[in-house]
């Protein structure tokens, strides 16, 4: 598999790790803020592999996890109703709202749909004209592009059954308000090397100069991960707090103009709350009023939405913070299991605690 | 949910392309990244190319690996 193997090779991990060891840097703590990133670490067994003083904690980058449980409610309100049918990416159907979920939803008779693309949701409101069709925009910077553009296609070709609940969400701002706030020590970031495609190096120049944190913008393979690492350790060694980019063969300094412009003609930033952390300054992005007649807030009359607890007991919020471990957790692995979620961090393939589950934490 | 395969572009039609990695095969839309040529390799995340995977850069990357000096 080209570009893919190469970076799996196993003497290239055996270098690296020795190479880490040899740097041998202080105590550090490196938060990898994607959990696409998060489920490799796992996989790879990548934890395992380090000197015991580089310790890996998860961030806030499992979209499906910080999505607060007020919109997953609202977005079930929409499957139930009649003549309206849902599409979303495949992590989301067994999230737990206050009361329910897609799955169970779609158990009672909803019209619950999966798809692999934004483009599929857009397919499927023009095959079904009868009916409402909704597509449940959730994502970072990756995945909005995409959403943009079948919006404006959707607006384009007046197809008028189709609408987006848009929950996009922005990096560099979480990470911003991560450090501002009583977050835990971070001694360096693993960054989201597919973010990065879109928005480039340059978006994080501001956190590592603002707040002395070294950043490395890194691959999704273990030679990737664990070259990151390194950089990273040799940035806290020397004192250090610069961008690097490991990923060079898919980031530049300024990302993908196409993408970011497809994103600012439909979207516009707006305050957003993140699950766990609460509402952050300018981290989400909203259907610009244009197209508000495709945006299903503006569609279905939904208005502002009441805060909704968290399930007792429930840490999710603490570990997206990285404040918790899945294990400090007392529902975690007992109550709270993949099998009968309880936290979005267990429902969603790259949430921290099913990572934890799977492959095993430290 | 980030996830995006590297795939070849196989062929190329208006913004759509049909895209390849390890005998797999699928359409995704290239809108979002301009000059692409059969034989590119692309990132593919949820239908859509977000960027094409520079060779030089990957090369560079390995040859660097190999000397553990970056």
């Amino acid at each position: 598999m080209r570009h893919i193997d190469e970076y799996r090779d196993p003497e290239q991990v055996r270098k690296l790790v020795a190479a880490i060891r040899e740097a041998s840097p202080p105590p550090m703590t490196i938060m990898e803020v994607c959990g696409t990133h998060t489920m490799a670490v796992g996989r790879y067994g990548i934890r395992q592999l380090l000197p015991q003083q580089v310790r890996l904690i998860s961030g806030p980058g499992c979209p499906v996890c910080v999505t607060p449980q007020s919109d997953i409610d609202a977005f079930l309100g929409l499957a139930a109703r009649p003549g309206v049918t849902v599409t979303t990416f495949g992590d989301m159907l067994r999230v737990p709202g206050s009361k329910s979920s897609l799955e169970a939803e779609r158990a009672r008779g909803a019209d619950v749909r999966i798809v692999y693309s934004p483009t599929d949701g857009l397919e499927t409101a023009r095959r079904n004209l009868a009916k409402e069709t909704v597509f449940f925009g959730v994502g970072f910077e990756t995945t909005a592009p995409g959403v943009a553009l079948t919006l404006a296609a959707a607006a384009r070709e007046n197809v008028p059954n189709f609408s987006l609940y848009c929950v996009h969400k922005l990096i560099p701002p979480a990470l911003s308000a991560l450090l501002s706030g009583e977050a835990p020590a971070v001694d360096g970031f693993l960054l989201p090397g597919h973010v990065s495609t879109i928005i480039g190096t340059s978006a994080y120049e501001p956190i590592a100069r603002d707040f002395h944190v070294p950043c490395v913008i890194s691959g999704f393979e273990p030679v990737d991960i664990l070259q990151s690492v390194l950089m990273l350790a040799r940035q806290v060694k020397e004192g250090r707090a610069e961008v690097e980019n490991q990923y060079r063969r898919a980031v530049t300094p300024n990302g993908n103009f196409a993408a970011q412009q497809a994103v600012e003609a439909v979207f516009e930033p707006c305050d957003s709350s993140w699950r766990g952390i609460g509402v952050i300054p300018a981290s989400g992005l909203k259907v610009r009023q244009e197209y508000e007649a495709y945006d299903a807030l503006h569609r279905f009359g939904i208005s502002e939405m009441a805060e909704i607890p968290e399930p007792a007991g429930c840490l999710c919020g603490e570990v997206l913070k990285g404040r918790a471990r899945p294990a400090d957790c007392p529902l975690f692995g007992s109550s709270c299991t993949p099998a009968e979620p309880v936290g979005p961090c267990m429902v969603s393939s790259e949430g921290t605690c099913a990572a934890w589950y799977h492959y095993g934490g430290e | 949910m980030c996830l995006a395969i590297p795939m070849r572009i196989v062929s190329l039609e208006g913004g759509e392309a049909v895209v390849e990695q390890s005998g797999v095969s699928r359409r995704a839309r290239v809108d979002l990244v301009p000059d692409l040529t059969v034989g590119d390799y692309v990132l593919v995340h949820a239908g859509f190319a977000i960027a094409k995977v520079q060779e030089e850069e990957a090369i560079e990357t390995l040859a660097l690996l190999q000397e553990m000096s970056f």
